[in-house]
């Protein structure tokens, strides 16, 4: 439950409550990303970065190098799929 | 070292295998008195199990798994309150995958679903606020549980409803926090050890200055640490050396992603919508002072514990104590390793867990039921 995962912003959903559509390992859902979106700049400007995302939630901003790291260790340990497959029967994937 | 070629730098975890090898001696680390080294996190314990570096590091090493995982530490009463809720009429009870196969004395949240209870397994608290948007005629209650990394999300969801004026949607909170066990188990006169591994997730949430008490108070050092193999074993390496020169200090591994101040908006969300209780009980380790969250008197409409009478809500406090045999706490504290509980492996497993280190992946537990045999198996 403590892991972060790494996503790609690819839309803003509803600027309004602050959602965006986020790319998770393959899956696109809504994510809140009212704690690292930067408030002098349009909400536009977070697409196509990557953030960590925690039950729905974008914690922090990472480079596209730890991204990368951490996915791959999540592929490692065998949590990719499992998260997957959380995304999935979500309601908002 | 016989699995190092199978990591992503194989050259740099040799090196800092040597580096601790080197440290340990110095430190006089044996095989019967090692340097005790707790892994706070769950997802650490995983990832140590995972890659095997329990197996790598010297026999004057020992990893202690700490209570971080949110699942393992629940205690059987709450679960019993979650179970009690999810089959009140009109109630519709959502929560993480992990969090519904926990037992209660009166089985899980799983089992209350066989039953006929409305138990639905969500991915985000956003999602539960989602399923109460859409069905207004029913009772949508989130079992919120998890540490700072989870709850700036809880906390958003929150904020959310009452913006939306949505009035059938509730936290039923078991939020808890990473310093206040860890006091606990420092001031635990039966306590043994040498320093701490911090959390990289909660960490980026909260920062690194709420740990700097273990260097201060109690002069353990502390290494905020990464979750792939080359950052757990840099991080280990740090303690040593800090172990090896006599000196406790808070350091930063993973400052790549976690600064010294956290996420001060995710800790602002927080803070809006929630408040240390009193007490909180954890299991296998009994009531913590300021260890669990509950919401704030002005989210009361928002509280499920308030509007249903539940739990602290009910003026219950009221621990379930412990399966027969089970040595959680003993565990959790570092003073037992999981083979060494009578019912690991034989009574309780992954697939019918009797205690909660068995429940999740992230327990420790479950981590050496799951990995600690393929090693050997493989060589």
């Amino acid at each position: 439950m403590c892991l972060g995962v790494p996503a790609r912003i690819v839309a803003i959903a509803d600027a309004g409550r602050m959602l965006a559509v986020a790319d998770i390992l393959g899956v696109r859902r809504e994510v809140n990303i009212s704690c690292i979106a930067d408030p002098d700049a349009p909400l536009t400007d977070e697409i196509g970065r990557w953030v960590l995302v925690h039950v729905g939630f974008a914690v922090s901003r990472v480079d596209e190098a730890e991204a990368q790291a951490t996915l791959d260790m999540l592929h490692q340990i065998g949590e990719a799929e499992g998260e997957r497959g959380h995304l999935r029967a979500s309601l908002l994937a | 070292m016989k699995f190092v070629d199978e990591f992503r730098d194989p050259a740099q975890v040799r090196a800092l295998l040597a580096r601790i090898g080197r440290l340990v001696d110095r430190i006089g680390g044996t095989r019967d008195r090692p340097v005790t080294i707790m892994e706070i996190c769950g997802g650490h314990t995983h990832a140590i199990f995972r890659f095997g570096l329990h197996r790598l590091t010297p026999e004057g090493l020992e990893f202690v798994h700490g209570p971080g995982c949110p699942v393992c530490v629940l205690p059987m009463a709450r679960v019993d309150d979650c179970v009690e809720l999810a089959q009140r009429p009109g109630v519709l009870l959502t929560t993480f995958g992990d969090a519904v196969r926990v037992p209660g004395t009166r089985g899980s949240l799983l089992q209350a679903k066989a039953d006929g209870a409305d138990v639905r397994i969500v991915y985000s608290p956003l999602d539960a606020l989602e399923l109460a948007r859409r069905t207004p005629g029913r009772e949508v209650v989130f079992f919120a549980l998890g540490f700072e990394t989870t709850m700036p999300a809880t906390a958003a969801a929150v904020l959310q409803a009452e913006r939306e004026g949505i009035a059938n949607f509730t936290l039923f909170c078991n939020h808890i926090t990473v310093p206040p066990p860890l006091r606990a188990l420092l001031q635990d006169p039966d306590m043994r050890l040498d320093g701490f591994v911090g959390p990289g997730h909660v960490s980026m949430v909260i920062g690194t200055e709420p740990y700097r008490f273990i260097a201060e108070e109690f002069h353990r050092p502390v290494v905020v640490s990464g979750f792939e193999p080359a950052d757990l074993l840099q991080s280990v390496a740090m303690v040593l050396e800090q172990i090896a020169q006599g000196r406790a200090a808070v350091e930063n591994q993973y400052a790549r992603v976690v600064r010294p101040e956290g996420n001060p908006r995710a800790l602002a969300l927080m803070d809006r919508v929630f408040e240390p209780r009193d007490r909180f009980e954890w299991r296998g380790l009994g009531e913590i002072d300021s260890s669990g969250m509950r919401m704030r008197e002005r989210y009361a409409a928002f509280d499920a514990e308030r509007k249903f009478g539940v739990g602290y809500g009910a003026g219950r406090a009221r621990p379930a104590p412990e399966s027969d045999g089970c040595r959680c706490g003993d565990v959790v504290k570092g003073a037992m390793k999981p083979p060494a509980c009578p019912l690991f492996g034989t009574a309780c497993t992954p697939q019918s867990p009797v205690g909660a280190l068995m429940v999740s992946s992230e327990g420790s537990c479950a981590a050496y039921h799951q990995y600690a045999g393929l090693r050997e198996a493989a060589e």
